[in-house]
């Protein structure tokens, strides 16, 4: 693979190792801060951030406003540079947003074909990768749709079938399901679940809802807020397949709630 | 893989269920207008309009309110003007003279201001430098150009290509450059994100992003070439430049033949909205439909 983003030339080192064999995780983020110009001088979001990403783990970052989860996301995304430390990815990751930001001038097929090509995917290959890649979202025969016909939940479906286009062992999705009803929200839960399983992509997910991160994690890392530190983390033992109302689910996220609003209330008090 | 500890799901074909089902409720049913709808919702009012227009104009006349067919020639007698110029053949001459000089220049238009937009859009200093004096320019009629080009270039086609540069070019760059600025930035990042940096992100995610702007820019275009070609007709009208609708109308006021002017006056109309109707109207729409921005109705 290679990485053209000046940005991202912390990957480009990664993708190296990748040709010469799997390394042994799928994202490494060392002694990680972040500073941007405020106000008042220097404002630090990040605090010495470390973190090892398995290949195939599912990571869930978790945390309040101003705990620079989607900060980190940046980072790792080779989007926004560190000021101090490294972030080392096994290749490009791939990045989902909480918005489906598909291109609405290309219909469901193109947009995933677009990455395809982007990737370098040669003509011939791209339509039926991309009709593999839309069944696997269980969205068959969407190819020639236009975004304007489809409901939120298939669109968030379609630019999960974008990502993974990528081909990318790491996938970043920063609060992808938070614009969306319950009810729909819940079903992208088990699809998420489902199709993770079956590529064995590692995925990075930010959310600020508890609840899902116990649900859909192996791995739940809570960020303390202004600035952003790891506060605890949580391996969560509950096999899969989960549901959000399981009793398991809800007594983990019971805890990591009170350290949640634990954080929170330390703001209060300064 | 890390995965693999996964149990298979025994409710995965509950959820394909689900999720089908989830799919069909939120998909709102798209249906086309009826004909009959169309026609009494988008062809009648303007055709009521237009025949309003012609009962005034025809009243003014019969009712003697406007006494000198100097002043205003009766409907039909424009009419008769206009078919004697069809039956001796020069109709299509005098329409033909001018579109392709519209068409022509318009087009050169389109290839100059397409790299100027794109350039004063990416290029910082160009923005700074050259955007103020596109606007100014836009905001200037082009018939201020004519005398100046004629002195330069002299009376020919050139000059009046000149013209029509003048007019095009600033609507069409400046149409790109806004479009380019109302590109939402999670494109660029999502295009960053999935590779498209560079001349791929300008390619693949801001030019296509940037399209609703540069079309409506391309029919302000046009509509800035047509008014620039006629003034610069009327004004450098020369028998050896052959007879354009701009210098029929010159010719019409010559003579003091007024149902001459008014023939000119409505074929410089009609080829204007026509163009605009067959055209660039149509191009706007499929552009804006295909991006489920058109509100059907």
């Amino acid at each position: 693979m290679t990485v053209t983003t000046p940005l991202a030339q912390a990957a480009t080192t990664a993708a190296a190792t990748a040709h010469t064999g799997a390394t042994a995780w799928a994202a490494r983020i060392e002694h990680v801060s972040k500073s941007f110009p405020g106000p008042a001088g220097q404002q630090l979001v990040l605090d010495d951030i470390s973190l090892d990403i398995a290949p195939g783990e599912f990571i869930t970052l978790l945390g309040a406003s101003g705990c620079g989860k989607s900060t980190l996301l940046n980072l790792v995304a080779g989007l926004d540079r560190p000021t101090a430390g490294s972030v080392t990815t096994d290749g490009r990751p791939a990045l989902m947003f909480q918005e489906h930001a598909l291109f609405p001038w290309l219909t469901a097929g193109r947009n995933i074909e677009l990455a395809l090509r982007l990737r370098g995917v040669p003509r011939g290959r791209r339509r039926e990768r991309a009709e593999e890649l839309l069944e696997l979202v269980r969205l068959k025969g969407a190819h020639g749709k236009r975004l304007h016909e489809l409901s939120g939940g298939m669109r968030q479906r379609v630019a999960l079938a974008r990502a993974l286009a990528q081909d990318s062992r790491l996938l970043l999705m920063d609060e992808p399901f938070a614009a969306l009803d319950a009810i729909t929200r819940d079903v992208l839960h088990d699809e998420l679940t489902r199709v993770w399983a079956e590529t064995g992509v590692c995925v990075l997910f930010v959310t600020h809802n508890v609840r899902e991160a116990v649900r859909l994690a192996q791995r739940v890392v809570l960020l303390s807020s202004r600035p952003g530190r790891i506060a605890r983390q949580w391996t969560v033992g509950i096999p899969q397949p989960r549901r959000i109302e399981d009793a398991a689910v809800a007594e983990l996220s019971v805890e990591i709630t009170e350290e949640l609003r634990g954080e929170i209330r330390r703001h209060g008090r300064r | 893989m890390a995965a693999a500890d996964t149990a298979p799901r025994a409710d995965d074909g509950d959820l394909a269920g689900l999720e089908a089902g989830l799919d069909a409720l939120d998909t709102a049913p798209t249906a086309r207008i009826p004909l009959r709808r169309l026609l009494t919702e988008k062809v009648l009012p303007p055709v009521l309009a237009l025949t309003l227009v012609l009962a005034v104009w025809q009243a003014l006349v019969s009712f003697r309110i406007v006494e000198d067919p100097a002043r205003l020639p009766a409907p039909a007698d424009v009419w008769h003007v206009l078919h004697d110029a069809w039956l001796q053949g020069t109709l299509l001459g005098y329409i033909w003279t001018s579109v392709s000089r519209g068409l022509l220049g318009f087009l050169l238009a389109l290839a100059l201001g397409t790299p100027l937009g794109l350039l004063v859009a990416r290029v910082r200093f160009l923005r700074a430098a050259v955007r103020p004096v596109l606007s100014g320019l836009q905001s200037l009629p082009s018939v201020a150009w004519v005398p100046p080009a004629v002195i330069w270039l002299g009376l020919n086609n050139r000059m009046m290509y000149a013209v029509v540069l003048l007019g095009a070019v600033p609507s069409i760059a400046n149409g790109l450059v806004s479009g380019i600025d109302q590109v939402p930035p999670l494109f660029l990042r999502a295009g960053r994100t999935l590779g498209a940096t560079g001349l791929k992100g300008t390619w693949h995610i801001s030019l296509p992003a940037a399209l609703p702007g540069y079309v409506a820019g391309l029919k302000q275009g046009w509509a800035f070439s047509w008014r620039s070609l006629m003034a610069a007709e009327i004004i450098a009208s020369f028998p050896d430049l052959g007879i354009g609708l701009g210098q029929l109308l010159e010719n019409g006021r010559n003579a003091s033949d007024m149902a001459m002017v008014f023939e000119a006056i409505v074929l410089i109309l009609t080829v204007g909205v026509a163009i605009d109707l067959l055209v660039f109207s149509p191009l706007e729409r499929w552009v804006l439909r295909s991006r489920g921005l058109l509100v059907k109705g």
